[in-house]
């Protein structure tokens, strides 16, 4: 059951000459994981935006096709509307906090819709627990960790309980230890609660093994999507710069010289130790 | 060369950042000073260019203590590219951008003219001559920071976090470039917490904790010790990880490199076949 | 600066800090509208005076200090002013009394600068905000302060972060005349104002993206209520408010100069 539905998307920004998302199709279906990933510039933080209605209204600018998300018509809908079925969590953890104690943050969405208080404070400590930073509520964004930041930027949309949540790189600013902590969360929320995930990153060592669902593009145009193991394994998307996890490079490696490890295709070092594990005990 | 002897910094509000850190970089060596937010790192390679000064203790930059010049005259010497390249940018074009320093150290027009000239071309931005840096995407004006930096040729290159947003292929190019300088007996120094960046690079690696300095050694060494890394809070490079889930194979465990680890298993598979 | 500290908030908790930023604005007003009817010094001293225990209950003596040092120029600057236009315009006498309605002038903005001072000393940023938020302050003026005052640290800091980079590419900042010196920080203006539309870019769509401007009825987690001590307080301020009206339009007393028991 498609929750996102997206046909024939064309999008240039005001003043731009080319379009930065270029005839792309999509789907996704409830509770996925998604990945997207691609060289900068490529249009998948242009696509993120899509989800929302950022694009078009927020940005203005041209757009062509239809983009149905949670069953709404983005285009004939306010961002304030969609806004309690997808959440958009950002690159920049510092510039999307704006309250002055962290759970004035998280409850700003719920605030905006009008919510009652006492409903409002259940919903907030929820979602502080969701993503473990309870103990930091009364504390001011500027004093807690980029790793902490973004996860109160993650309750900040969890608290308004939405199908989907789009995460545009949210760990760049981040050392790969609190990424990985981010991530987890993410998969979490995914796995238990059965929010439909779309995750664009880079980190792919990190993140590829949690997807079944990986979307590559480049100069706004899907390029790959479908299976991790078997678009992470090919030439072309090596040669795109996509950042490929350096076990599933390995395995290639292995089996051009001869070395045919004949389990699928590892996504991660774990995955690949223990082929490589299984292979020499015989 | 830059000397660091028993340097204590404090920041005005009484929060001691350095305990005690000495450190010296030759000419012409590639080092990345690696550690978790807080450790210090950046806070240590400001006292590089002066514009922090050591509480106690002495930094020497070429012989020179720091606390005896300005961060200006140290400059000419020491490059420093910050994280963020939107806190530099500021003129109209990108060629004015690249001749701020140039202009501010004193060099003539003719040699200004000349050294925009190799600095566009050196980071491939001479089609941007006349572009406004803010019209350019990102990447671009990373590139432009740094030919602004490296418009004037110092001996040194110090970069803060240079790998922070950027894709494979961007890292790939920031590799190459660094590797560039070595070949011109250029001294780098990199502060990042990105170990695969790191590990490709195989440099010295300098690893920080709470204001003081762990290790220092070859990045190999540092960056396949479990013990160490969980001490200062980083991850093991992929293949390291590899290699530690490899090791009731009898594989070594000081492996970082992709091509060595192709190798090692390659020569395993190959005995074990005629055993 | 250090009539800014001041205004700088402390995380302190006393029982001034837990009261409603309305009531006591509205006893910081009535202060002002008391120092400004009397003329004599001797109420002014007394309001002066008054504020003290606020302070010390308060516990912030030492930013409050700090604040009056920093007012004395200017006061000191009134008295000479008040001193000089009094003996000019009396031709060229100087009495005790003019000397003593000059000090009245100055210890009124002395009042004036310490009132204000307690009352941003005790009471934290997020506070004023939600006071805000509950009084008839349209939202937008309300969140426009919180989002304000949340950017002020993370301004300062890259302040110092682009001074920092400019300064590593030669920029010397203290070298110069008055003209050159602000030529050059240009190169720290302009970044800085081009990171803050950045950063206002990246806050207004996380704002769009959780719901902003979705009804005119926004709700707030936090509740400012009205406690025993707020009442107290209104009281207080009240009958200051009354008693000087009273003493100063509508009772006989009049209130004398010092200098009349002076030996002069």
């Amino acid at each position: 059951m498609a929750i996102i539905e997206i046909k024939n998307l064309t999008y240039t920004y005001p003043g731009a000459t080319k379009p930065s998302i270029n005839d792309v199709s999509l789907k996704v279906d409830k509770g996925e994981f998604v990945l997207i990933t691609g060289p900068s510039g490529c249009g998948k933080t242009s696509l993120c935006r899509c989800f929302n209605g950022l694009v078009p209204h927020f940005y203005q600018g041209e757009l062509k096709g239809e983009v149905t998300v949670a069953g709404i018509d983005t285009l004939k809908h306010h961002t304030y509307e969609m806004a309690k079925h997808v959440g958009l969590v950002f690159q920049n953890p510092e510039n999307q906090l704006f309250a002055l104690s962290i759970e004035k943050d998280v409850s700003f969405g719920l605030e905006n819709n009008g919510v009652n208080r006492e409903v409002m404070r259940k919903k907030v400590d929820w979602a502080l627990h969701q993503t473990g930073i309870y103990d930091l509520r009364e504390r001011s964004p500027h004093e807690i960790s980029g790793g902490q930041q973004q996860r109160v930027a993650i309750a900040a949309v969890l608290a308004m309980e939405p199908e989907i949540i789009v995460l545009d790189e949210p760990t760049s600013f981040l050392d790969p230890l609190s990424a990985a902590k981010i991530f987890e969360v993410i998969y979490k929320l995914n796995k238990e609660s059965g929010i439909t995930v779309i995750l664009v990153e880079h980190r792919l060592d990190l993140t590829a093994k949690y997807t079944n669902h990986l979307i590559v593009m480049d100069e706004g145009k899907i390029c790959f999507e479908g299976d991790p193991r078997q678009i992470l394994s090919t030439e072309e998307t090596r040669l795109m710069g996509v950042g490929i996890p350096k076990a599933t490079l390995l395995f290639q490696m292995l089996k051009k010289e001869g070395f045919d490890l004949s389990g699928k295709t590892p996504l991660s070092s774990d995955e690949l130790a223990d082929e490589l594990l299984e292979a020499f005990k015989q | 060369m830059i000397e660091a002897q028993n340097v204590r910094f404090s920041y005005p509000n009484k929060v001691e950042a350095l305990k005690s850190v000495s450190l010296t970089i030759n000419d012409g060596e590639f080092v990345a000073i690696m550690g978790q937010n807080g450790a210090g790192k950046s806070t240590f390679v400001k006292h590089f260019n002066g514009l922090l000064k050591p509480s106690q203790g002495t930094v020497r930059v070429d012989g020179v203590e720091t606390t005896k010049t300005s961060v200006a005259t140290l400059a000419r010497n020491v490059g420093f590219v910050f994280q963020n390249p939107d806190h530099q940018l500021f003129s109209e074009t990108v060629e004015d951008e690249i001749s701020f320093a140039l202009k501010n150290f004193g060099f003539e027009q003719e040699v200004i003219k000349k050294r925009i000239d190799w600095a566009l071309n050196l980071l491939s931005l001479t089609q941007y001559r006349k572009t406004s840096p803010f019209l350019l995407s990102g990447g671009e004006r990373k590139r432009v920071a740094l030919a602004s930096v490296l418009a004037w040729d110092p001996q040194t290159l110090i970069l803060d976090e240079p790998t922070i947003g950027q894709d494979h292929e961007q890292k790939e190019k920031l590799r190459q470039f660094i590797m560039q300088m070595q070949t011109q007996k250029k001294t780098v120094v990199i502060v990042t917490h990105d170990v695969e960046f790191v590990a490709e690079c195989n440099p010295r690696v300098v690893l920080m904790k709470e204001g003081k300095i762990v290790a220092d050694g070859v990045g190999k060494e540092i960056l396949t010790d479990p013990a160490l890394l969980e001490l200062s809070s980083i991850v093991l490079p992929q293949i390291a990880q590899l290699f530690t889930k490899l090791s009731p194979l009898g594989f070594p465990k000081d492996v970082i490199d992709i091509y060595e680890a192709k190798e090692i298993i390659l020569k395993a598979k190959e005995s074990r076949r005629q055993e | 600066m250090s009539v800014f500290d001041g205004l700088r908030f402390r995380k302190v908790y006393s029982p001034i800090h837990n009261l409603d930023p309305r009531i006591k604005f509205i006893y910081v007003i009535a202060i002002f509208v008391v120092a400004i009817i009397f003329y004599q010094i001797i109420p002014l001293l007394v309001l002066f005076v008054m504020q003290i225990p606020f302070v010390l209950l308060a516990r912030v003596q030492r930013q409050w200090l700090r604040s009056l040092r920093g007012a004395a120029f200017l006061a000191a600057f009134i008295f000479i002013i008040n001193v000089a236009t009094t003996y000019f315009t009396s031709n060229y006498t100087l009495t005790a009394a003019n000397i003593e309605s000059s000090a009245a002038m100055t210890l009124r903005f002395v009042v004036l600068v310490e009132s204000f001072s307690v009352f941003f000393l005790t009471t934290s940023p997020d506070h004023l905000g939600l006071a805000l938020e509950e009084s008839r302050v349209p939202y937008e003026f309300a969140f426009a302060f919180t989002t304000a005052v949340r950017f002020v640290p993370v301004l300062a800091e890259e302040a110092q972060t682009i001074m920092d980079a400019q300064k590593a590419r030669g920029l010397e900042l203290e070298k110069g005349g008055l003209l050159r010196r602000i030529r050059n920080y240009v190169p720290v203006l302009i970044p800085l104002i081009v990171s803050s539309i950045r950063r206002s870019l990246e806050l207004a769509e996380a704002m769009e993206s959780r719901a902003w401007g979705a009804t005119k009825k926004r709700t707030n987690l936090y509740l400012l209520k009205l406690h025993k001590g707020d009442y107290a307080l209104l009281t207080f301020t009240t009958v200051i408010l009354v008693l000087a009206v009273y003493v100063r339009y509508f009772s006989p007393i009049v209130i004398p100069a010092i200098t009349q028991f002076l030996p002069l």
